[in-house]
């Protein structure tokens, strides 16, 4: 099925099920921990062997030797695969640091050797035996303010003449922001359990995208994508980290080989930071210039974050493009080359650092202007895309979320001058900031069945990473079918099913939904066949067919003890990107406190409005949301990976020393869905949102910690470090 | 992980010989800091002498007045405990404040005083680190030191030592019973048992081998307001940037000991006669000799100012 063109009125006009409060399908496996996560799979192959992986000692230089004798020879052992035995080997379009073989460390951390044995104990035991011998290689590069970029980069948008609107500009502000390296830090670490049978592998694992998975693991492997089989139905949280290959799967698969058993194997916590990928470091520069009264007229957002050589960096212009109302505006993104590890794509990338600075940027305006930052946002709201005026967007309801947002916090009583507002010894203040992410879809395949007892079907290689794929796709199914949500039973992750978006770039629930809706259709275009009637004809209620007084139980389509079948895929025609910008908006206001002489600070309140398209499920969404908004304090007051910049590396690798938000951390959220329809999105009108809630937070507590104090720290994240020694003295 | 013999001792001088008679042995009890070092390889111990059974899990009043708690009593109980809780609430507060319920569950009163630093370098076994490799270095000096010490530190080392509870402990004049392997008693004050790093950062408190803590005493109860504060980046479940453990008398003086900034809980009895005179006056003294890194020399001032507010919350 081809999506050309906006989606009728009449299409899911009506919905019963979608869009509706369904609870987790998946819930009770989660709540009594029998869900089967990679790591825990005991059952899918026999006598598993577990497999210790190590990290590179250094960050960059050669590896000269592994002493391996003590290892192999210590009790439980069975063999030992070092990077050395193997020359690099190859990676696909999605991987760019090294996974396995050769003598080059490229970072700190890379997998260097595996150690495989009868109990985890026992590895481990045996991998701490083995004796490197390192060459270091001093010419490396660690920190980025000391790093050029490359120097070939072209701009994101170039519109009108930046450079004389803002010397023009009567109010001009001109800052500087930093975001520093973060951590995924999902729950569960990166894990494969592998299984050869002849030259056919089979991957139990915990991955974000099935069919970039098999492409990726049969390049590395030297083999074809058909001798590949990847299976994830739960995964414990990935956040961009598991949406490519990782050394967990590599080094499974060569230790099953080299073993002729199965191999499990997991990284260890302090190992995931260095060994896999990060959100890069940000140094932005921000000029925004405007008139006398708030209208922006001229903003350039200039850019430089890490990447290893040929890798990607963390576009932090990307929501500029597309946010604020202005004829002059100028994006670029530089890459500087460096020997960190991989940086790469964690939850909005791009957006989500470079809102940290725009909005916060933009608060820095409207306290030039003794505006209102909400009025500022609202005069400023564009109506054409800023970076391509011919170009509009589908919809957006940013002004809506900024005044629903403003009328529901009480954003008129707020405080007004740093200071005013006191707790005992705590300062209170008051921050909003604007939301943007961007609504892509993705081609997305399903199957969809009616099964011999009348409940229905649906397999597809999407993902569940926590997000309620389970859910939303059982609404989908049970809407386009006439069924109870009970009745549907999803079947997720295993790259022999049709394939999907996989989830990523907050696309996975509007592609994958879509992709059964399209093969919903196509069943219930057999079942009109096989009726010998017109599919308009047909109302699917019940569990049963109606048409023209007719009524046939679902269960009568099936024969011979077999489903009734049908398999599509949701392609999406290039009108979506080349008529609109298809977006998410959402505005966000934080009430936070800070202590006056401590510095410590802390959140009072937290409210998100969004505007996302339909809402599939309200109890999904709203999780999405707040988990976002919770990452989002995070990146505002906690998240660091501090860089040892002689040694090269992220010293804070494990969940003690880098600290994600703990429940005391994170006060009452509020979340409003505007729920309003965007038909150029998807059939169903929806688009993404896990992605838009982590949007604006860090900026709107970092306004508000200005507000309170007024103490602007352009550094994230806003440690108390920073604000100690500028409170007032005692 | 390496293979180790484990012993599970009955009485307390049986525990300490068995530890002096095996040459790289340790004890253990909740094992909460212990299993992880080994884990991660940074302690590697042949022998473990478990001193769980040893009994020691009770509270007792003491003839002074005072309480007697064994070393086996859990985290989470000393703070429950009503007596503490009346007459000795910055130990409970302090408690409180580390760790997570789970680990408190486990947690003795023992091991709290022995546990390791958190110095993220001590914990990387590829980095050099005098404490876990003497000889090799100190990473953290020049590296990421955010959380290490400002005072009390050497050329050699400037770990913190992590514990909550024993800066409470430190600023009730706490004493440690211990038995060695010839049944010798003696009791240990809080500041002796600790050692500055010195050159020798690897060893970090005046216990003998084998040298088994039994219990914790507690003088009588000295009264005031007993507050500890512990600020962090984040509201739980860290170790503290800085902490203050302070006990002030309605007339103004009192008593403060500081966590977070040196390799053992700081406290100057000469420093805190300065109470009345407020935070900087106390401070001025007690941290005059810092000398912090870049990355924490906001922790002087940051000290200063949780004293301050300490003296607030006191109502001073
Ligand atoms: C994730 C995490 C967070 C934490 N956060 C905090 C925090 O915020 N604040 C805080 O203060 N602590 C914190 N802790 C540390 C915790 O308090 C300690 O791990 C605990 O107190 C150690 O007690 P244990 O009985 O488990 O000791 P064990 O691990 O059993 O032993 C620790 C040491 O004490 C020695 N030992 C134990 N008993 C005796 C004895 N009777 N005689 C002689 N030696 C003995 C052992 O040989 C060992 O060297 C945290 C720990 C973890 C894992
Ligand atoms: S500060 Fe101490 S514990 Fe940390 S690296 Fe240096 S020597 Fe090791």
């Amino acid at each position: 099925m081809r999506f050309d063109k906006p989606a009728g009125d009449s299409v899911l006009a009506d919905t019963k099920v979608i869009g509706k409060p369904v609870h987790r399908v998946d819930g009770p496996l989660k709540t009594t921990g029998t869900a089967p996560y990679a790591y825990e799979r005991h059952d899918v192959a026999a006598n598993q062997l577990v497999g210790w992986p190590v990290g590179a000692a250094i960050a960059k230089g050669k590896l000269k030797s592994v002493g391996t004798k003590k290892a192999e020879a210590a009790p439980g052992v069975v063999a030992v695969l070092t990077t050395l035995q193997f020359d690099r080997l190859p990676l696909s379009q999605w991987n760019t640091a090294n996974l396995f073989g050769g003598d080059q460390i490229e970072h700190y951390h890379q997998a260097v050797a595996l150690v495989v044995a009868e109990t985890l104990e026992t590895a481990r035991a045996g991998a701490a035996m083995l004796e490197f011998d390192y060459a270091p290689d001093t010419e490396a590069s660690f920190d980025l303010s000391k790093t050029a970029p490359t120097g070939d980069e072209q701009p994101l948008s170039d519109v009108g003449n930046f450079e004389k609107a803002y010397a023009d500009a009567p109010v001009t502000i001109d800052v500087n922001y930093t975001t520093p390296a973060e951590s995924h830090a999902m729950m569960e670490p990166h894990a494969s359990i592998a299984a050869w049978d002849g030259d056919e592998v089979t991957l139990w694992t915990s991955n974000q995208m099935i069919q970039w998975d098999k492409m990726a693991l049969a390049t590395t492997l030297k083999t074809t994508p058909d001798k590949v089989r990847i299976d994830s139905p739960y995964i414990g949280g990935g956040f961009g980290s598991k949406l490519f290959l990782r050394a967990d799967a590599v080094l499974a698969a060569l230790g099953a080989k080299r073993t002729g058993k199965p191999v499990k194997v997991q990284l260890p916590r302090p190992m995931i930071f260095n060994n896999t990928t990060h959100r890069g470091l940000t140094e932005q520069h921000l000029k925004i210039g405007a008139t006398q009264d708030g209208k922006i007229v001229a903003i350039s957002h200039e850019n430089k974050s890490n990447a290893l050589p040929g890798g990607s960096s963390e576009k932090a212009p990307a929501p500029t493009q597309h946010f604020y109302a202005t004829d002059n505006l100028y994006c670029i993104n530089r890459t500087a080359e460096m020997h960190l590890p991989e940086s790469n794509a964690m939850r909005a990338p791009g957006e989500a650092s470079g809102l940290m600075a725009l909005e916060a940027a933009m608060d820095e305006l409207a306290e030039k202007l003794d505006m209102d930052p909400v009025e500022l946002r609202i005069m400023n709201d564009a109506k054409v895309d800023p970076s391509n005026p011919n170009k509009t967007f589908s919809r957006r309801h940013f002004v809506e979320c900024l005044r629903t947002g403003a009328d529901r916090f009480g954003w008129s009583k707020r405080n007004r001058k740093p200071g005013d507002t006191r707790e005992g010894a705590w300062l209170i203040g008051h921050g909003v900031a604007g939301a943007y992410r961007g609504a892509p879809a993705q081609a997305s395949g399903a199957e969809v069945a009616i099964r011999p007892d009348g409940g229905v079907v649906v397999r597809t290689d999407m993902t569940d990473i926590g997000t309620g794929s389970y859910t939303i796709l059982a609404q989908t199914a049970a809407e386009m079918l006439g069924v109870p949500v009970e009745r549907v039973r999803v079947e997720l992750g295993d790259s022999r099913y049709p394939v999907s978006s996989g989830s990523g770039g907050q696309f996975g629930a509007v592609s994958s939904t879509a992709g059964v809706y399209a093969a919903c259709v196509a069943l219930r275009k057999k079942i009109a066949d096989e009726l010998g009637k017109k599919h308009d004809d047909l109302t699917f209620a019940d569990g049963a067919v109606h048409a023209g007084g007719s009524t046939t139980e679902l269960k009568k389509l099936t024969r011979g003890g077999r489903e009734l079948s049908a398999i599509d895929t949701m392609h999406f025609g290039d009108f979506r990107s080349e008529k609109y910008v298809v977006s998410t908006f959402g505005a966000h206001f934080i009430e936070a406190r800070v202590h006056s002489l401590t510095g410590e600070v802390r959140l009072n309140r937290m409210l998100a409005v969004c505007d996302a398209g339909r809402i599939l499920n309200p109890i999904t969404a709203r999780s999405q949301v707040i988990g976002a908004m919770t990452m989002g304090a995070g990146a505002a007051l906690l998240e660091e990976m501090a860089v040892d910049h002689d040694r090269g590396f992220f010293v804070n690798h494990d969940l003690a020393g880098y600290e994600v938000p703990v429940h005391l951390d994170i006060p009452h959220q509020e979340v409003v869905f505007l729920d309003v329809l965007d038909p150029v999105s998807t059939p169903l009108k929806a688009k993404g949102v896990g992605e838009l809630g982590i949007c604006g937070v860090a900026a709107a507590i970092a306004n508000a910690v200005n507000n309170a104090t007024g103490i602007r720290v352009r550094d994230y994240p806003i440690t108390l470090d920073k604000i100690v020694g500028k409170l007032p003295t005692i | 992980m390496r293979a180790f013999s484990l012993e599970r001792a009955s009485d307390p001088q049986q525990a300490a010989k068995s530890a002096a008679s095996h040459e790289n042995s340790k004890f253990i009890a909740g094992g909460t800091n212990l299993i992880d070092l080994m884990k991660l390889e940074i302690e590697t111990p042949t022998h473990l002498v478990d001193v769980t059974q040893l009994g020691l899990d009770k509270i007792e009043e003491t003839d002074e007045g005072g309480l007697r708690i064994g070393t086996l009593v859990s985290n989470t109980d000393l703070a429950a405990d009503d007596r503490v809780r009346r007459d000795y609430p910055v130990l409970t507060r302090a408690l409180v404040a580390g760790a997570t319920g789970q680990l408190r569950n486990k947690a003795t009163t023992g091991g709290n005083f022995l546990q390791r630093t958190r110095c993220p370098y001590f914990y990387d076994t590829n980095m050099p680190c005098n404490k876990r490799n003497p000889g090799s270095g100190c990473a953290a000096i020049g590296g990421y030191s955010r959380q290490l010490a400002v005072i009390g530190g050497s050329d050699h080392c400037i770990a913190t030592h992590p514990s909550d509870m024993a800066v409470a402990m430190r600023v009730l004049d706490a004493e440690l019973e211990t038995v060695d392997p010839d049944g010798k008693t003696r009791s240990i004050a809080v500041d002796d048992l600790y050692r500055l790093p010195g050159d020798t950062p690897e060893k970090e408190t005046n216990l003998k081998p084998g040298e088994v803590i039994t219990a914790v005493t507690l003088p009588k109860p000295v009264g005031g307001k007993q507050i500890y504060y512990k600020v962090r980046d984040r509201s739980s479940y860290a170790f503290a940037l800085v902490s203050v453990a302070a006990i002030v008398q309605p007339d103004g003086t009192g008593r403060v000991a500081l966590g977070g900034v040196a390799p053992k809980p700081w406290r100057d009895e000469e420093a805190e006669k300065a109470l009345p005179q407020g935070a900087g006056a106390v401070m001025d003294t007690l941290l005059a000799d810092a000398n912090p890194t870049d990355d924490n020399e906001f922790k002087v001032p940051l000290a200063k100012r949780t004293l301050a507010a300490v003296l607030q919350e006191a109502g001073n």
